[in-house]
């Protein structure tokens, strides 16, 4: 096998509170290739976002590593772009700003103005975004914020690519309509991509490989499913699709039966 | 469809009256309510404050010609007006510049806040008078010293707000700044500022209600020409109309100071508080 892209060796985390030390993470590994979308699937409070700010290099690791393209991460980096579930554009900027923002601060050594120009309105044309350029956040909706966030995220050109439950907040049609945006990106860009989702359908459809999380505290990695389907998928072909039948099975038979959710946990 | 458009202008126009009518009339019905219950009480004979149509006879000319000079003491009241905003915009402007950079500095840093937030506490509750003759002998100057009560007046809740929007600005947009490596002059320019500037405002806007608070009575004590000395002066030589003309003045500029940040702060903060 070759060499991995990402690699989260060893990984744990612990909080400190008041003298009371709280294991979140415990001894997670986990190799991802260049070009796999790898979602990670676990219930609520289970840890699964803390893992994608430790690859973020938002929080450290207490123990372990984790390295990407053998070098250890310590720190946040645009070549890590995340797209934050709550979208996080600055209200202050058009959508024009908040990723011209992204793509002065990353590439204003390397291009010159006009082709920062460029590539900012070519990252908001991959997301069907060009039209609303001059308007602020506020003014736009909430999958449309989500759009921009990861067209400020592209335009980073990142190694990798960190995705908060991007969709979490949205409504099913909606939802839709961003994962086949962002199948389509990844088919055209070949992006490496790494997902936290609560939803099953979501991380069949989209990932490689499904990463199931055990439930806190010390959550562990359960299971690792690998989602042979050919790309691309067609969302209404898979609903009867044999393979897309048992992986979802799967990944709920993990969630509910082996490991459902305790409350107050 | 010509019907259509001048009925739609119609409404605009009936709109606009209504609303003229809404925000301009009352006020107006009071303030004649005002002048009357004074003029019933203070134009009894033996009354100690002059009624209202004493004030406009006898200082009637004040209000109608605020911009005349007939030599160095003999200036209309707008030119007076004049002077006072000008050391307060001096002072102010100091005040706002060092105060939001404090203010930043508390917001953002822990130690600084631990150290220098007590301080701030005590300090701004110092009335602006009492720092008055510790200017005057540091100074040796009226001008610098009341330019230095209004900077000391006003830094208080700039400092205060500032560092209150700063510690407010949510965790995301700090994660941005660290994922696109803003270094800490961008984070400044970038972050800080837009996402602290509805608080930066709110800290403007009170302190240059204080400001002007503090410049009448830091004139009353050193002099010059400024509307607060104006007002002294009058006391001195009795002359009552004159006082009430002024501070109706003074009155009026503080509120349009104050209505004018609150107006650059909604500007500058337009879109900055929805989600």
């Amino acid at each position: 096998m070759q060499r991995p892209y990402l690699k989260v060796d060893h990984v744990s985390k612990s909080f400190s509170r008041g003298g009371k030390t709280t294991e979140v993470l415990s001894d997670i590994q986990l190799s991802i290739a260049r070009g796999e979308f790898v979602a990670i699937i676990g219930h609520s409070g289970c840890g699964k976002s803390t893992l994608l700010n430790l690859v973020a290099g938002l929080t450290p690791v207490t123990t372990g590593g984790i390295l990407l393209e053998e070098r250890e991460v310590a720190s946040p980096g645009p070549d890590r772009a995340i797209v934050f579930q709550n979208h996080s554009l600055l209200p202050w900027l058009t959508v024009y700003a908040n990723v011209r923002l992204a793509v002065d601060k990353v590439h204003g050594k390397k291009k010159s103005r006009r082709e920062r120009h460029r590539w900012t309105m070519h990252n908001l044309e991959l997301v069907q975004m060009a039209h609303a350029k001059d308007k602020r956040p506020a003014e736009i909706s909430g999958g449309m914020k989500q759009r921009v966030g990861l067209a400020r995220a592209l335009a980073m050109e990142p190694k990798v690519l960190l995705l908060d439950e991007p969709f979490g907040a949205l409504d099913a049609l909606t939802r839709a309509h961003l994962q086949d945006s962002v199948m389509r990106i990844h088919a055209s860009l070949g992006n490496t991509v790494i997902m936290i989702t609560h939803d099953v359908d979501e991380a069949v459809l989209l990932s490689d490989r499904i990463v199931m999380m055990t439930n806190g505290p010390a959550a562990r990695i359960g299971e690792v499913l690998d989602v042979s389907l050919p790309r691309p998928r067609e969302r209404l072909e898979l609903a009867a699709d044999p393979v897309y039948v048992h992986a979802r099975e799967e990944v709920l038979r993990f969630l509910y039966e082996r490991h459902h959710f305790v409350e107050a946990a | 469809m010509w019907r259509g458009t001048v009925s739609a202008a119609w409404s605009t126009i009936t709109t606009l009256t209504r609303r003229f009518l809404e925000t301009v009339v009352p006020p107006l019905v009071m303030l004649a309510l005002i002048l009357f219950v004074w003029q019933i009480l203070c134009g009894r004979p033996g009354a100690t404050l002059p009624a209202p149509s004493v004030v406009w006879a006898e200082a009637g000319d004040l209000v109608m010609q605020p911009f005349f000079d007939n030599g160095p003491q003999d200036i209309g009241l707008g030119w007076r007006v004049l002077v006072s905003i000008e050391r307060v915009l001096y002072g102010f402007g100091l005040a706002s510049i060092v105060g939001i950079l404090l203010g930043a500095l508390v917001g953002q840093s822990v130690y600084a806040m631990r150290g220098l937030d007590p301080i701030f506490q005590v300090l701004r509750t110092v009335p602006p008078l009492a720092w008055l003759p510790l200017a005057l002998a540091a100074f040796r100057d009226s001008n610098p010293s009341a330019i230095f009560v209004i900077f000391i007046t006003s830094i208080w809740p700039i400092i205060i707000n500032t560092a209150a929007g700063i510690r407010n600005i949510p965790q995301d947009y700090r994660n941005v700044a660290s994922v696109l490596r803003l270094n800490p002059l961008e984070f400044f320019v970038r972050i800080m500022v837009p996402a602290a500037a509805p608080y930066i405002f709110t800290g403007l806007r009170i302190g240059i209600g204080l400001a002007w608070l503090a410049i009448v009575a830091a004139e009353m004590l050193t002099g010059g020409v400024g509307i607060g000395f104006f007002i002294w002066d009058a006391w001195n030589s009795s002359r009552l109309p004159d006082i009430i003309v002024a501070l109706a003045y003074i009155g009026l500029t503080g509120f349009v100071l104050d209505r004018l940040v609150g107006m650059i702060g909604s500007i500058v903060t337009h879109g900055t508080t929805a989600s």
